[in-house]
């Protein structure tokens, strides 16, 4: 079946930028933003056509099979080696264009209310487009070095985004910490394809995912501190990974990322590029699964961690962008364990497409819960919660959809989130009760905060508001979206995913697990009362008492555990004062001071024999009478 | 009369024109009209050389043409380019071109200074097609002299000190390039026969291995001078910070790359063994220029010093790639002396607009600057991604190929040292980063800044013609590298031999 049309997919978004970048201005601010989103509806249709013509063709011996419309050399390194930009449509790569287009359209229509009047609106929708093109590419990549290339990409385009205000200090600082970090995490996927390009001799998916071993057999052998090279190539690659999908330690950056437009975090930091990284892993899986288990092993344990810390700093945060980045965070530490717990055939796979599966819900509420805080930030001017409470009234359609978010996210039946979290629950309980048990831990923590947050936007006291700065509803298009996605979010889950998506590409059908389904919605339900409790009324004291009575751990876990403290002391005491300033002090003064030194001692020299010329004769003859009786002497008497 | 003649020819009429011109207008005419046809001259160049190659011409330089000079020591003039010359001629005609709109002003003595500029040129592009070692060094020196006095008379701050420091030390190291040439020569007939300068002669011949250890580390330092190879690079913050802008785009962008190109044609070209076997002592000092140039850049205060120090990383990356004696390394190392040409040219065309208006470099004293003159702004944001290596410009490409390249050598040292080189792009986004947020964003730091209007039409013109190629490059990079990689092949054979 040909799928050339896929092109325009990822076409249609770059021209879109280039226009809107190149001569957006001379567009008013409406104009551009209309095309913007007319693009995009288009994409978004073309890309709903792709999935379906792809999901409706025939398997080949019951699996799906990938299909290539596009793949050409862009540039030549050896004969082996050589970056590629192609299409490549398969199962995750076509559900990922339907998420992506899905929520980019949504953030472009709600933008229109959200963003009108700033300065800078065309700006803002070619950089949009500049990341959904870039988002785009990356998905469909058909080889790992495309990946990289558009990876680079979306990094630069988030690094636009978050830093769009950018006379403000804090959004330029975030976005320049944002880019540094995962530049940094993009050096270990960096060395990561050197090494496992150098070892295989390809790039290419298809070659690497293909479980034939003679692909590694070069590396066979190769170890390097106990582990094998292949090991360490997909460790360092994943480190990459850590750093888009902001695993601990690399999640720095994201909950500062919150400066930028928040319909930004909606589509950037929420559903499309952090999970980049799961995507990648999930891309790269049989090569994980086969040549370096144990890899797949730190995954669900970085994975793990990631997502109890987070969701622990979650539950004091009082910024609600900062609450929902750290639930991001959390979040994607779910889709990793999933991978990292996921087996291959079969019914072992259930991780795999669980991870999957979460992504493809989450990207959905938690869109939704991102532009439903951008409509209350709208509407009160801040993001502190305390300036919130009591909103359901001013704002009810705002107040249906977030709580229908927050019931997704806390795996209450039946939205959403509670089919893909089970399958994950069930898959880590599979793979150890201990892991089960941490996750089902973090999910009751989930529904907690989730909750905590809801309340203190929409129940709780009122804040006090200027008279003519009363919260108000959101505009038309800003409400929209909000209510599609909340209509994805109710009906999502009833999809047959593993029929679509499957680590060995068969048909996987899934069934509720009866015990583990019945746990996790009762603790959750727990967690939702416990936090009705404490938070709905807004005037419960035990939250203040209980932050008083473990202070420490309270405060500790409001300033993130310190981490942020500690990349600070290392960026600016060790690497400027340490080394660059030492190095920059040498450079002047060791190195150039030497020659300085030798131009001087020239010049000394100079100085110092110029006597010897002085023109006078008396002088001359002088010196030619002394330097004779200095050689007759020396001829006698030697 | 040989079509590549026309590179020497047309600057030395641009000088009879700047002679003959009366007042500003004139002078920019010829200037223009002279780059132009440069320019056009370059491009003529690029399109006879690939269908040359597509019908299917395999030899290793095309468009020769020899003339003997000086009989008795067999000294010719002899011209040729391959792909590599000629992707080192549309550099420098773009620069050139370039450099003419962003000195539009040039103030004071604006003819003299032109024709300064003018003779430089003469160097810049009779060094690039010269295949005869004689010849290419005069038009070396011809390149580097004007300098002393474009500096000098036109530069800012410490000019004397400046022109002096980077004159003495490029004359240091034409001196040892000198004895190294003479070496070459002495060598270059070693069963007999008449000696010869010429490089492609040369090349038939094994010199003896003797001869190469001796005189392989004097032309590669020689040349490595310009390269700003570590230690011996501390001319380039001073010489660039002093410079006038065209005079830094220039240098930067083109006189830097006569190092690489230089190191590349002569001392590995003829004295393959000793490369190889001496590699990685210079191997050692580039890798350590890669990283050391970009954390002296962090710390720096003045625009042009973290540029010439980002210089110092850039070009550290050429000679290292050059130095991994391979033809994915090499032809990155091509790329990236293009990419950085190009990209640094345009960093120095900015920041002399920028200084136009504020008076000052040190990004201290500036803030908010892309509120008050976004279009240099934008400029400066693209120079800056290209620098950090974003692809769909030209410095991913180059960087890229550098790595992928230096990566396949079958030596655990070779790779090592390329991780420790590939460390380089996360400092490069530091520093990069430092100065786009410091200069452009934040807010406005000195408010008479406010009233300062954006670039002018000419200004414009030199920054959009350089983005342009830096974007080409970027986007669609198979061409140039498969014109470099195809000529360096018998480069490479040489060395397997």
């Amino acid at each position: 079946m040909s799928m050339e049309y896929a092109v325009l997919i990822l076409l249609l978004p770059l021209v879109t930028f280039l226009l809107l970048g190149l001569v957006g201005t001379r567009f008013s601010a409406r104009t551009a933003g209309l095309i913007g989103s007319g693009v995009l509806a288009v994409v978004a249709c073309l890309a709903y056509v792709t999935a379906w013509n792809y999901f409706s063709m025939p398997r080949v011996e019951g699996v799906r099979v990938p299909v290539v419309p596009l793949n050409f050399e862009w540039l030549h390194f050896t004969d082996q080696l050589h970056i590629d930009l192609g299409i490549l449509l398969d199962p995750i790569s076509v559900m990922m264009l339907v998420v992506i287009t899905t929520v980019s359209l949504m953030v472009h229509l709600y933008s229109l209310g959200y963003m009108k009047g700033e300065r800078g609106f065309q700006r803002y929708y070619a950089f949009l487009s500049l990341f959904t093109f870039s988002m785009l590419g990356l998905v469909v990549a058909t080889n790992i070095f495309q990946t990289y290339i558009f990876w680079e990409l979306v990094g630069v385009s988030s690094y636009l985004l978050i830093g769009f205000y950018y006379t403000k200090p804090e959004a330029v600082a975030a976005s320049k910490k944002a880019f540094i970090v995962t530049r940094f995490a993009d050096l270990g996927f960096l060395i990561g394809i050197l090494l496992l390009s150098y070892f295989t001799g390809t790039f290419s998916f298809e070659r690497l995912t293909s479980g034939d071993a003679s692909v590694f057999a070069d590396a066979a052998g190769v170890t390097f501190l106990g582990g094998s090279v292949i090991a360490w190539a997909v460790a360092l690659i994943f480190i990459g990974c850590a750093g888009k999908s902001a695993m601990f330690p690399l999640h720095i950056w994201l909950p500062d990322a919150m400066e930028g437009p928040t319909p930004v975090s909606a589509l950037i930091h929420a559903a499309t590029m952090v999970v980049a990284g799961v995507y990648l892993v999930a891309r790269l899986f049989p090569v994980y699964f086969f040549q370096a288990p144990e890899v797949l092993v730190m995954i669900a344990v970085v994975g793990a961690f990631t997502s109890l810390y987070a969701a622990v700093v979650a539950c004091v945060q009082t910024d609600i962008k900062r609450v929902l980045a750290f639930s991001t965070i959390s979040q994607i530490g779910f889709m990793m364990v999933a991978l990292g717990v996921s087996g291959m055939e079969g019914h072992e796979g259930l991780g795999y497409m669980a991870s999957m599966f979460h992504l493809f819900t989450h990207a959905m509420f938690k869109a939704l819960l991102f532009l439903g805080a951008g409509a209350i930030i709208h509407a009160v001017h801040s993001n502190e919660m305390k300036y919130m409470g009591g909103l359901r009234r001013q704002m009810p359609i705002t107040h249906l959809t977030f709580l229908i978010a927050c019931l997704a996210i806390s795996g209450i039946p039946p939205f959403s989130g509670f089919f893909s979290k089970d399958e994950i629950l069930a898959a880590c309980f599979e793979f150890s009760p201990w892991m089960g048990g941490i996750m089902s831990f973090i999910a009751a923590l989930t529904a907690f905060y989730m909750f905590r947050l809801y309340y203190n936007i929409f129940w709780a006291q009122p804040a006090v508001h200027e008279p003519g700065h009363e919260p108000h509803e959101a505009p038309a298009n800003m409400t929209i979206p909000l209510v599609i996605l909340a209509a994805i979010s109710c009906v999502a889950g009833f999809i047959p995913f593993g029929h679509f998506v499957s680590a060995d590409g068969q048909s996987l059908t899934t069934h509720l697990e009866g015990s583990v389904a019945v746990t996790s919605v009762v603790i959750a339900c727990v967690a939702i009362g416990i936090a009705t409790v404490l938070y709905r009324k807004g005037t419960n004291p035990v939250p203040a008492h209980l932050a008083e009575r473990f202070k420490g751990l309270h405060k500790a876990a409001y300033h993130r555990f310190y981490i942020d403290e500690f990349y600070q002391f290392v960026t600016h005491r060790i690497i400027f004062r340490y080394i660059s300033r030492p190095i920059a002090w040498f450079d002047r003064h060791v190195i150039d001071g030497a020659l300085n030194g030798l131009a001087w001692s020239a010049q000394r020299l100079s100085y110092a024999i110029r006597g010897l010329q002085s023109g006078q004769i008396q002088q001359y003859a002088y010196v030619f009478l002394l330097g004779t009786l200095i050689i007759v002497v020396l001829v006698l008497w030697v | 009369m040989s079509l590549l003649s026309l590179f020497v020819l047309i600057p030395l009429l641009m000088l009879l024109g700047l002679w003959m011109a009366q007042g500003m207008k004139q002078i920019r005419a010829v200037m223009v009209t002279g780059a132009s046809l440069l320019l056009g001259l370059s491009f003529v160049v690029l399109g006879g050389y690939l269908s040359e190659r597509a019908a299917g011409n395999t030899a290793e330089m095309l468009f020769m043409a020899d003339t003997m000079w000086f009989a008795p020591l067999n000294i010719h003039y002899a011209v040729g380019v391959d792909g590599i010359s000629v992707a080192m001629l549309i550099l420098s005609s773009l620069i050139v071109f370039t450099g003419v709109f962003a000195s539009w002003k040039m103030d004071p003595m604006p003819k003299e200074f032109f024709l300064w500029f003018c003779l430089l040129s003469v160097g810049v592009f009779g060094f690039f097609i010269s295949i005869d070692l004689f010849t290419m060094f005069m038009f070396y020196e011809v390149a580097l002299i004007p300098m002393y006095l474009l500096i000098g008379v036109w530069g800012t701050g410490k000019k004397e000190y400046a022109a002096m420091k980077l004159t003495l030390m490029l004359m240091g190291g034409s001196a040892l390039l000198l004895v190294g040439i003479l070496g070459i020569y002495f060598h270059s007939a070693p069963e007999g026969g008449t000696y010869t300068m010429n490089i492609l002669e040369i090349a038939q011949n094994q010199m003896p291995i003797g001869a190469q250890r001796l005189f392989f580390p004097l032309t590669f330092v020689g040349f490595g001078v310009l390269g700003a190879l570590f230690p011996f690079h501390t001319w380039s913050p001073d010489g660039h910070a002093s410079a006038p802008t065209s005079v830094s785009m220039l240098h930067a962008g083109v006189l830097m790359k006569l190092g690489g190109y230089g190191c590349f044609r002569v001392a590995i070209f003829l004295m393959p063994e000793a490369a190889q076997e001496l590699s990685w002592i210079f191997l050692l000092l580039t890798g350590i220029s890669v990283v050391y140039g970009a954390f002296s850049a962090c710390v720096q205060t003045d625009l042009k010093y973290i540029n010439a120090y980002s210089s110092v990383s850039h070009c550290g990356l050429v000679l290292f790639a050059i130095l991994m004696l391979n033809q994915t390394a090499m032809t990155g190392a091509v790329m990236q002396m293009l990419s950085h040409g190009l990209m640094t040219a345009l960093f120095f065309a900015l920041i002399g607009m920028i200084y136009g208006r504020t008076h000052t470099r040190d990004i201290r004293e500036m803030g908010g600057l892309m509120k008050i003159m976004p279009f240099l702004g934008v400029g400066y944001v693209i120079a800056g991604l290209a620098s950090l290596g974003l692809p769909g410009l030209s410095g991913f490409v180059a960087e890229m190929t550098v790595f992928v390249g230096s990566f396949q050598h079958d030596d655990t040292f070779h790779r090592v040292l390329t991780i420790v080189a590939t460390t380089s792009i996360v400092i490069t986004a530091v520093y990069i980063l430092r100065v786009v947020g410091k200069l452009l964003y934040g807010s406005v730091v000195n408010q008479n800044h406010l009233a300062l209007t954006d670039a002018t039409w000419f200004e414009r013109v030199a920054v959009v013609v350089l983005i342009a190629a830096i974007v080409a490059i970027g986007v669609a990079p198979l061409w140039i590298s498969n014109m470099i990689g195809g000529s360096l092949a018998p480069v490479v054979e040489q060395l397997l031999k």
